[in-house]
């Protein structure tokens, strides 16, 4: 099981902070792509991934009991 | 007491608690810049700002750029402070304070920290206006190495 968390626009267009996939395992690509077709409008062309609290690549693999955030375009400051 | 260093924080951001800790018998200088609600952006009005953050990942990130900070810059110390929630017109955002045994150096220190927080920090800001409201953020492409890489 995979923990994905959803934040600032994100959690407005889920309507969700979190929730969890059942999976042993996928890319970060693949976890954009599910996201993408999941739900419209989520632009995960301009989102990041962080795992475990950490920016993630496109190739890194994401394991069962890893916590993801999707990151859309930083604003603090 | 408890004081942490590099913290997101809900409550009005009391700067002289960051002064006093980065403040020591070898500093001969202390920088504290804060970032400041502001009301007027491109000629529209913001009514108040929100403030979102993923508070572990944005402590952590603020944690490893006061770490390049003391890298670049030794003899630095540094300490940062980021409010999330609602925050009215002139209400201090971000808190960033910098000692070292020199003035240079604190003032390089304290830009690089504010420019590396627009980078990499997690935290996310939603400005309401009277006719709508909308998330800020730049776009960009997925990094081909990390967001944090420099």
């Amino acid at each position: 099981m995979i923990k994905v968390n959803y934040f600032a626009r994100l959690r407005e267009l889920t309507g969700k902070g979190e929730e969890s996939l059942e999976r042993e395992s996928m890319t970060v690509a693949e976890l954009l792509d599910w996201a993408e077709e999941t739900y419209p409008g989520f632009g995960a062309d301009n989102v990041q991934v962080a795992v475990n609290e950490e920016y993630a690549l496109k190739d890194d693999v994401i394991k069962s009991g890893d916590v993801c955030a999707f990151i859309p375009p930083v604003s603090g400051g | 007491m408890e004081m942490k260093p590099f913290e997101i924080v809900e409550t009005p951001i009391d700067v002289q608690k960051y002064m006093d800790y980065v403040l020591h018998p070898s500093a001969g200088a202390v920088t504290v810049f804060t970032g400041n609600v502001r009301e007027w952006t491109h000629g529209v009005k913001t009514l108040y700002l929100s403030y979102e953050a993923y508070i572990p990942m944005a402590e952590k990130k603020m944690a490893e750029i006061g770490a390049e900070m003391e890298a670049k810059w030794p003899g630095v110390r540094v300490a940062i402070a980021h409010r999330i929630g609602e925050l009215q017109i002139s209400d201090i955002a971000v808190v960033i304070a910098v000692s070292s045994p020199h003035r240079k150096a604190a003032y390089d220190a304290n830009e690089y920290a504010i420019d590396r927080i627009k980078e990499v920090v997690p935290i996310w800001k939603k400005e309401i206006w009277e006719d709508g409201e909308e998330w800020i953020g730049a776009q960009k492409k997925y990094p081909e190495k990390g967001v944090e890489q420099k």
